[in-house]
């Protein structure tokens, strides 16, 4: 059997956490190659070494048959190796056409040649349908652009070996399906790919075979049309896992938001990015907005929370008038946030766990005494939450948050948000880029709130999320609610109808 | 003896390990890096007393005992304070570049109260006039803070604006003001000086005064308002993430302008305090920024920004100060002598780039073997 890359025996350890422990990954010429498992199970870092960014303890790679040494990033493009990384790694203010050239750009006398780059460019975004403006900004395009752009950058440099570090979890459905279509289209061509996720039904969807981790350990690689969605995920996790949540009906109670005739301008072209929203979250209840990324999303959660100022109509909490409160005021009146992007807004990522763990109350004096911290009531705080949480890091309290997994800094924030008791939750695609063991800690969390007579306000791009775990459904679109549904009674073609704004129902 | 080895050495490791002995080292490599390229100016200028000349920049702070050490913290506690007025700053992501307009101005208050203000008891005068340095230099910098947080100008461009203006307008102010002295085209000395609190007799025939101590008292209270406090807890949280910062409902606008205005009065004082000593310095009527004010942004890169360190910095310059003093003695000229200095607080800038060299270095492996380490490689071979 010949395999394109051979990862053998690879074990690499980080102070305090041995993040791959003797792992072996063989990859065939033209299949897609799921890797699969939970935060910290030791993926990225596996990846990490294949991509050059970190060189194994021990273990050996052999690029067809031959062994090679990866010693960077550039090495690893040349070796034909390209990766789309979790959190993409685009210059914000550069145009799109700049950043899939960069580092691999063609000079003529030092001035850089873009014509021939842009047909190239255009030519691959036309074969692989991948929609994109060349012109456009970095900072002006959606996520899911964003993504594209990462894809034809590999693309562009004639990668052989790609690889997807957790694609989908930044997609739409739609989005999803077209990124699906694009990976078998490419491993016909020949290439290789390999599919970092810990979405069963994607891997079922697309994958040849899945090599599982679990704990930095190898534990087994399977031909994915032989294997059960609950077979892998019974390895990946190392227990029963439900896949649905469970979830008795329940009377709602008393608004606790309400939301009249919300309207958000910003948007040079004039155009609102949210109108005339109105909506109420009762008690014992989790609302849903569902969407495609980018139809003021965003902008709601930032509204309600006080991030962003509001135009026009009014925000209640509890009965009281919060349109023009501080994000402050509205924290300590009993609203919580667990934000849609954590390295953006929810965590500080320099600060330590436990730092973070206390940053919405911190000024209260369970904290702090005539302003001065008390260190240790923090400490027992964080080491309480990392217990009941069970946030995972290396140092414990004190580990530095950006050298904690993504699912674990979630946690962090989650923990956080939901320890401060609040009467309202808004949570924004509280599960991104998180493993099936996570995500259902999560929404048993959230699920747990919503029988503790609190409101949830659930704003996700997940269909598969807002299906499992919404008591009622809103869709958004262009800014404005176009539908209300009873998840019991809607699927999610329709809904997907609705997304789209194909259809359209008065809202009252 | 054995166990008291083995335990030592995996203290050691745990300690070399520390970020805190990371950043002394790099802070060490770069100094002794800047030391190598003085060394081979010296023998660029004059090759005969190079080695001389070298060890008399080194031994400088000693050359004359505890006079010397004396002087080597008078010359310190200025740049402490505009080292800490960076440092400080930095810790809540601003860079204050006007710590030399802040440091002016500052130094002009106070000398103009310490000078006219006749109507207050001379014992109690400086402390009157140091209150009026920290004003001048907080004020000065209150309009970059504030351009910064209600209009997002950056505070790099105003702070220098603000530091020319500073120099202008003490130029413009001393000779129509009654501190003028016209035939030397500078101040006149304060009537009220910082009391030398026995200092002078620890260190004799030195500049030293009680104003060393209110540096330290400072680097301490830096130390303490930026680890223990929720202030500093909010300023750090919007210097490393203004946008987490607002999600956490911390005013960041307040942050900005309260953490310019400290850095600022931390300057101003710093002027105070060099004027105020009585050591016959003045504040000349020339277009020239005072140097602390730029020294405290070498320290302030030195120290890692951090208030224990930038002591220790601000020290070690002073130090270099001194030493540089007696290199005169072999005939190097005070340029050559400012220009190896320069090198030495120029090289400090690549601390950073020395600290992942040895974050580097020890993650390939290189620390102290233990017993057990060595056996294993021994088997090995």
């Amino acid at each position: 059997m010949d395999y394109i890359i051979e990862m053998l025996n690879i074990t690499k350890t980080f102070p305090g956490i041995v993040a791959n422990d003797n792992v072996n990954l063989l990859i065939k010429k033209g299949e897609i190659h799921a890797l699969l498992g939970e935060n910290g199970a030791g993926k990225s870092t596996l990846m990490s070494i294949l991509f050059g960014m970190y060189q194994p303890d021990k273990g050996e790679i052999r690029l067809e048959g031959k062994p090679v040494k990866i010693k960077d990033p550039n090495e690893a493009n040349r070796l034909g190796i390209g990766m789309v990384h979790q959190h993409f790694k685009l210059v914000g203010n550069f145009t799109v056409l700049e950043n899939i050239v960069l580092g691999a750009e063609d000079t003529k006398m030092g001035v850089l040649q873009l014509k021939e780059a842009r047909e190239k460019v255009l030519a691959l975004s036309e074969l692989y349908q991948l929609k994109v403006d060349p012109d456009a900004k970095i900072d002006d395009i959606t996520v899911g652009m964003q993504q594209r752009v990462e894809i034809l950058k590999m693309l562009y440099r004639d990668n052989d070996i790609l690889i997807f570090d957790e694609p989908t979890a930044v997609l739409t459905p739609q989005e999803i399906e077209e990124l699906i279509k694009i990976m078998r289209k490419l491993a016909q061509e020949g290439k290789s790919l390999i599919f970092i996720t810990h979405k069963l039904n994607e891997i079922k969807q697309v994958a040849d075979r899945c090599t599982i981790l679990r704990k930095g350990k190898y534990i087994d690689t399977v031909d994915v049309s032989k294997t059960s969605a609950e077979e892998m995920s019974e390895m990946m996790v190392g227990r029963k896992v439900a896949l649905q949540v469970a979830k008795e009906d329940m009377t709602p109670g008393e608004a606790i938001l309400s939301v009249r005739d919300l309207c958000l301008k910003t948007d040079k072209t004039g155009k609102n990015k949210l109108n005339n929203i109105s909506f109420d979250v009762r008690k014992n209840e989790i609302l849903c907005i569902a969407g495609i990324d980018g139809n003021g999303q965003t902008e709601l959660a930032y509204a309600l929370t006080g991030m962003m100022p509001i135009s026009s109509g009014s925000i209640t909490l509890k009965g009281e008038d919060i349109s023009k409160a501080s994000i402050r005021q509205r924290s300590v009146k009993g609203m919580s946030h667990i934000p849609e992007d954590r390295h953006k807004d929810g965590l500080v990522l320099e600060y330590s766990l436990e730092e973070n763990l206390i940053l919405q109350e911190y000024f209260t004096d369970q904290f702090q005494n005539k302003g001065f911290l008390k260190f240790d009531k923090i400490r027992e705080f964080a080491n309480t939450l990392i217990d009941q949480f069970d946030i995972r890091s290396g140092q414990g309290a004190q580990t530095t948050v950006r050298s904690m997994s993504g699912g674990n800094q979630q946690k962090a924030i989650i923990a956080r948000e939901i320890t401060k008791d609040p009467d309202l939750l808004v949570a924004v695609q509280p599960t991104r880029g998180l493993d099936v063991g996570a995500i259902e800690y999560i929404h048993s969390k959230i699920v747990e709130q919503r029988d503790n007579g609190k409101a949830v306000l659930l704003i996700s791009l997940e269909l598969d999320e807002v299906m499992n775990l919404s008591d009622r459904i809103l869709v958004i679109y262009e800014g404005e609610i176009v539908g209300e549904f009873d998840p019991r009674q809607v699927d999610v073609k329709e809904l997907g109808l609705y997304m789209a704004g194909s259809k359209r129902a008065e809202v009252k | 003896m054995k166990k008291k080895m083995s335990s030592l050495i995996a203290s050691l490791n745990t300690w070399t390990s520390s970020e805190g002995f990371k950043s002394f080292a790099s802070s060490l490599l770069a100094i002794l890096f800047g030391l190598v390229i003085g060394f081979v100016m010296l023998l660029f200028s004059n090759s005969r007393y190079a080695v001389s000349g070298l060890m008399a920049l080194l031994s400088g702070g000693f050359a004359e005992g505890m006079s010397s050490m004396g002087d080597v913290l008078y010359l310190a506690t200025p740049i402490i304070m505009t080292g800490l007025s960076v440092g400080f700053a930095f810790k809540t992501g601003l860079f204050n570049i006007g710590g030399s307009g802040q440091y002016l101005v500052g130094a002009f208050t106070g000398i103009y109260i310490g000078a006219t203000w006749t109507f207050i008891p001379d014992s109690i005068l400086w402390i009157v006039a140091l209150l009026g340095s920290m004003i001048a230099g907080a004020i000065w910098a209150f309009i970059p803070g504030l351009l910064k947080a209600t209009r997002n100008v950056n505070e790099v461009i105003t702070a220098i604006m603000m530091n020319y203006i500073g120099v202008y307008l003490v130029n413009y102010l001393i000779p129509l003001s009654p501190i003028y002295d016209s035939t030397r085209n500078q101040t006149v000395p304060p009537r009220s000086f910082i009391p030398k609190a026995g200092l002078d007799k620890l260190f004799p025939d030195s500049g030293i005064s009680a104003a060393i101590l209110i540096a330290i008292a400072c680097v301490v209270i830096v130390y303490i308002v930026l680890n223990k406090t929720t202030f500093g807890y909010e300023l750090k949280a919007c210097g490393y993430n203004s946008n987490a910062g607002r999600y956490a409902g911390i005013n960041e606008k307040k942050c900005i302008i309260l953490s310019m205005v400290i850095a600022g009065a931390l300057a101003g004082l710093g002027g105070g305090l060099a004027h105020l000593a009585n050591t016959g310095k003045y504040i000349s009527v020339v277009d020239v920024l005072p140097q602390d004010g730029f020294d405290g942004i070498a320290v302030a890169l030195l120290g890692l920004s951090n208030p224990g360190g930038i002591f220790l910095a601000g020290t070690f310059i002073a130090y270099l100060r001194q030493g540089g003093f007696y290199m005169q003695k072999y005939g190097y000229v005070t340029e050559v002598i400012n220009i190896i200095i320069a090198t030495i607080i120029y090289c400090s800038a690549f601390s950073a780039a020395f600290k992942s060299f040895i974050t580097k270095a020890k993650t390939n492996g290189l620390k102290f073997p233990s017993k057990k380490e060595k056996k294993v490689a021994g088997e090995e071979k």
